[in-house]
């Protein structure tokens, strides 16, 4: 620690050139959060995924329905816990682009199964009595600035009311849902599906796809594979899949993000590790003489190239958390597009990793050039 | 004067490689940030090429009322008749309207990259699909012929997902098909898909209904009577488009996306890679110090010191951004990638790099390599000719 003056000094020697790579370092780190947030975002749907659930979807695809009548069956199989349903509404709030995820569902079955959602049981009972009730997730009620005991009406691009034969379906707000350890699953909203099971021009009787919960997770692959089994060769064939693979699978189809994502980074920290390195080889070099005064001192080989690590593990830090602040407090703009509160805890723990590598990877060969520098060569210009 | 910017200018140049270390760091900053920007607006390009390739103006898409895209769309076979005699239809030579109305549906086909099971659109069609969509070329096999289990594939499809070549077999809903033709579409979003007969395709999904219903109007004038026709209509409840309308709407939100990213993700960059471009030429003015106040003591003006390092910060940023165009164009431009369009399913397009973007890209090298040669050129000019000649 007591060399810290030192290193402090010797840091700020050229003021201009220290500023330039500490800010483009910054601004590296910046982009590193932005992106591996966004990466860690949608990841956070694949790990939040639950191993006690099945998702079963139609074997042709997500969006062909499945009967009702499945659901007595497939709570039949053994090791099965509970079975709800959720069909896919394809609301829309106002206008298209404020798509809502609204599921109609029986209230009860799926509180069952998904046990993270948590929501008062006087709320559950009014959403019971109110045919046309409407249980808004927490961060879907502030984007809307919605109130309990609003009516509001959400627009769907797929069910007609036969009734009106309008596709904009009334509901009224009685309550609000939270979900244990993820904000980003409470941008959705819950109904009852017998009000558009009963209302619906065509589609009655169907459901999106099961929700099934199962007693023991281990034996989760042979449970899915036992309820296709049952349904083999009928005319409503399913695939049972995990949460995790469900999840994982869908967003395989958005494109390869993650790949996209590490190749800019990829691109961003070639060309810093260049520019870093750069800067880090000029000062070394400039600072011969001042190194060779160090070693005439008495201080050891080991000791200057300490030195010089440190000086650059020093800067890549304080660029590295500058960044990543920066990161932290942009982060929250991009909410609506991606549907995260926060950054990730986990993507600054690695930006400190990576910062680390950085400084070591840069300082590396000037290092070894301060180590291995004669006293007399250096001293006399050689 | 000029002689003199002239002459300075060449002898810097001539001293890049003494400092190849600190010069190449304007160039690999500028080429990371133009391949990085280069190749995202390819993605975006690319997409929206095919997307929007795929209407012609003088085709209309009839959707229900509402629906947005054609998989939530549903239209009854009565409503599809009225649509098809409406005004405005062309008549083909035996009287008969040259329109379809379709199926759309998913299968869910494995990608041949990583096996992952990804939604690709099925679309039933009519007999008349060659005259209604005369872009449409079989390039291997033959058409699928109505009332047997048959499908043609698209090239894109047939490129990324297993199982679609001729002779192959598929099974859906208890039902075998084959795959008996493979058509390209001049690279719209249709090469993406299969396509089989309507008849076939419903009584495999026990649907009665079809999603849309495409219509070749007499002329792309003719639009207006088409529409009016079925909105006054009061047996319909449909949303008519024209095709490039409706298939501009469907690459707006991805597109807009992409660009964002492209321009977000840059301009960052962009910031970064100045910092590095203001080090280096901070450092080349001085390293040449001495050199520099030797020109101005005999005799050669402030501007053309000034101009000479800023001429050379700006080609160090053209070749960088050649450099970036460059390596996006080698490997990305062509490439075949598929993501989720509208229809919930598969669309497969190819990463475009166009001239625009390469001089896009160009530009915004141009643009960090002028910031961060001006401050330092400034600095040059001003430094003061004694203190800099004594300096050791």
């Amino acid at each position: 620690m007591k060399y810290f003056p030192l290193l402090w000094a010797t840091l700020w020697r050229k003021k201009t050139r220290t500023i330039f790579t500490l800010l483009s370092i910054v601004v590296a780190f910046l982009l590193f959060g932005m992106l591996q947030g966004v990466n860690a975002a949608f990841r956070q749907g694949v790990s939040n995924a639950n191993v006690n659930r099945l998702i079963v979807t139609s074997k042709i695809s997500l969006t062909e329905p499945l009967p009702v009548s499945q659901q007595q069956r497939i709570a039949s199989v053994p090791g099965v816990a509970g079975v709800a349903s959720s069909t896919w509404f394809g609301a829309y709030y106002q206008e298209p682009k404020n798509f809502v995820f609204a599921t109609p569902v029986e209230i009860d079955d799926y509180l069952h199964v998904i046990p993270e959602i948590k929501i008062a049981p006087a709320q559950v009972d009014a959403l019971k009595h109110n045919r046309t009730g409407l249980i808004v997730g927490e961060e879907l009620m502030k984007q809307y600035g919605w109130k309990i005991g609003q009516r509001i009406s959400l627009h769907s691009t797929i069910w007609v009311n036969k009734y009106d034969g309008r596709s904009d379906w009334p509901f009224d707000i009685v309550g609000t849902y939270d979900f244990t350890g993820d904000r980003s699953q409470t941008l959705g909203a819950l109904f009852n599906y017998a009000y558009i099971d009963e209302a619906r021009t065509f589609g009655a009787g169907t459901v999106g796809w099961w929700v099934v919960s199962v007693k023991d997770p281990a034996q989760s692959a042979q449970i899915g594979a036992a309820i296709d089994k049952l349904f083999e060769n009928s005319q409503d064939e399913t695939k049972s899949q995990s949460e995790k693979e469900f999840t994982q699978s869908f967003m395989k189809q958005l494109g390869d993000i993650n790949f996209i994502v590490k190749a800019i980074l990829g691109a961003v920290f070639f060309t810093l590790l260049f520019l870093t390195g750069n800067t880090m080889m000029q000062s070394v070099r400039e600072r011969i003489p001042e190194l060779a005064v160090l070693k005439t001192l008495g201080f050891t080989d080991a000791q200057v190239t300490a030195l010089v690590l440190a000086e650059s593990l020093l800067l890549c830090l304080i660029a590295a958390a500058l960044g990543l602040l920066l990161a932290d407090l942009i982060f929250p703009a991009l909410k609506d597009t991606i549907g995260t509160v926060s950054l990730p805890r986990e993507v600054l723990l690695s930006g400190a990793g990576v910062a680390i590598v950085l400084a070591l990877a840069t300082g590396g060969l000037p290092a070894l050039r301060a180590r291995r520098l004669v006293i007399v060569d250096a001293l006399a210009g050689r | 004067m000029f002689k003199q910017t002239l002459a300075i200018t060449a002898m810097n140049l001539k001293a890049i490689p003494q400092r190849l270390g600190t010069s190449s760091v304007i160039v690999i900053g500028i080429a990371g940030v133009v391949a990085v920007l280069v190749s995202v607006l390819a993605m975006a390009t690319g997409f929206h090429e095919t997307v929007a390739n795929s209407g012609r103006a003088d085709r209309a898409i009839v959707l229900r009322g509402g629906s947005e895209a054609e998989i939530n769309s549903s239209i009854s076979r009565d409503n599809a008749l009225t649509i098809l005699d409406a005004a405005g239809v062309r008549k083909d030579a035996g009287g008969k309207p040259v329109g379809c109305a379709e199926l759309v549906t998913i299968v869910n086909l494995p990608k041949i990259s990583d096996g992952n099971p990804s939604n690709v659109t099925l679309r039933g069609s009519c007999g008349q699909l060659p005259v209604l969509r005369p872009g449409l070329k079989i390039v291997e096999g033959r058409m699928f012929q109505p009332a047997v289990r048959e499908m043609i594939a698209g090239e894109g499809a047939a490129r990324q997902f297993k199982g679609l070549r001729v002779g192959g077999h598929m099974s859906l809903r208890d039902s075998d098909w084959t795959v008996v033709g493979i058509f390209t579409s001049g690279g719209d979003a249709h090469e993406s898909e299969l396509i089989a007969d309507a008849e076939t395709v419903q009584s495999a999904y026990r649907r009665t209904g079809f999603q849309s219903v495409t219509a070749l109007l007499d002329a792309p004038a003719a639009f207006g009577r088409f529409k009016d026709a079925l909105t006054t209509n009061p047996t319909l409840t449909v949303d008519v488009k024209r095709e490039p309308e409706y298939y501009a709407a469907q690459s707006k939100q991805l597109t807009t996306m992409l660009n964002f990213v492209a321009y977000f993700v840059g301009g960052i960059m962009a910031i970064g890679a100045m910092f590095g471009a203001l080090n280096t030429m901070y450092s080349a003015v001085s390293a040449r110090a001495r050199e520099i106040a030797t020109l101005r003591a005999i005799g050669f003006g402030a501007g053309p010191v000034m101009v000479s390092v800023f001429a050379e910060s700006l080609l160090l940023a053209l070749l960088g951004g050649a450099i970036g165009a460059l390596l996006a164009w080698l490997f990305f431009n062509g490439n075949a990638v598929s993501t989720l369009g509208a229809n919930f399913s598969q669309v497969v397009f190819r990463l475009t790099v166009t001239p625009q973007l390469i001089v896009a890209g160009l530009c915004l090298g141009l643009f960090v390599g002028l910031l961060g040669g001006l401050f330092p050129a400034i600095r040059s000019a001003r430094m003061p000719v004694v203190d800099a000649l004594r300096a050791s």
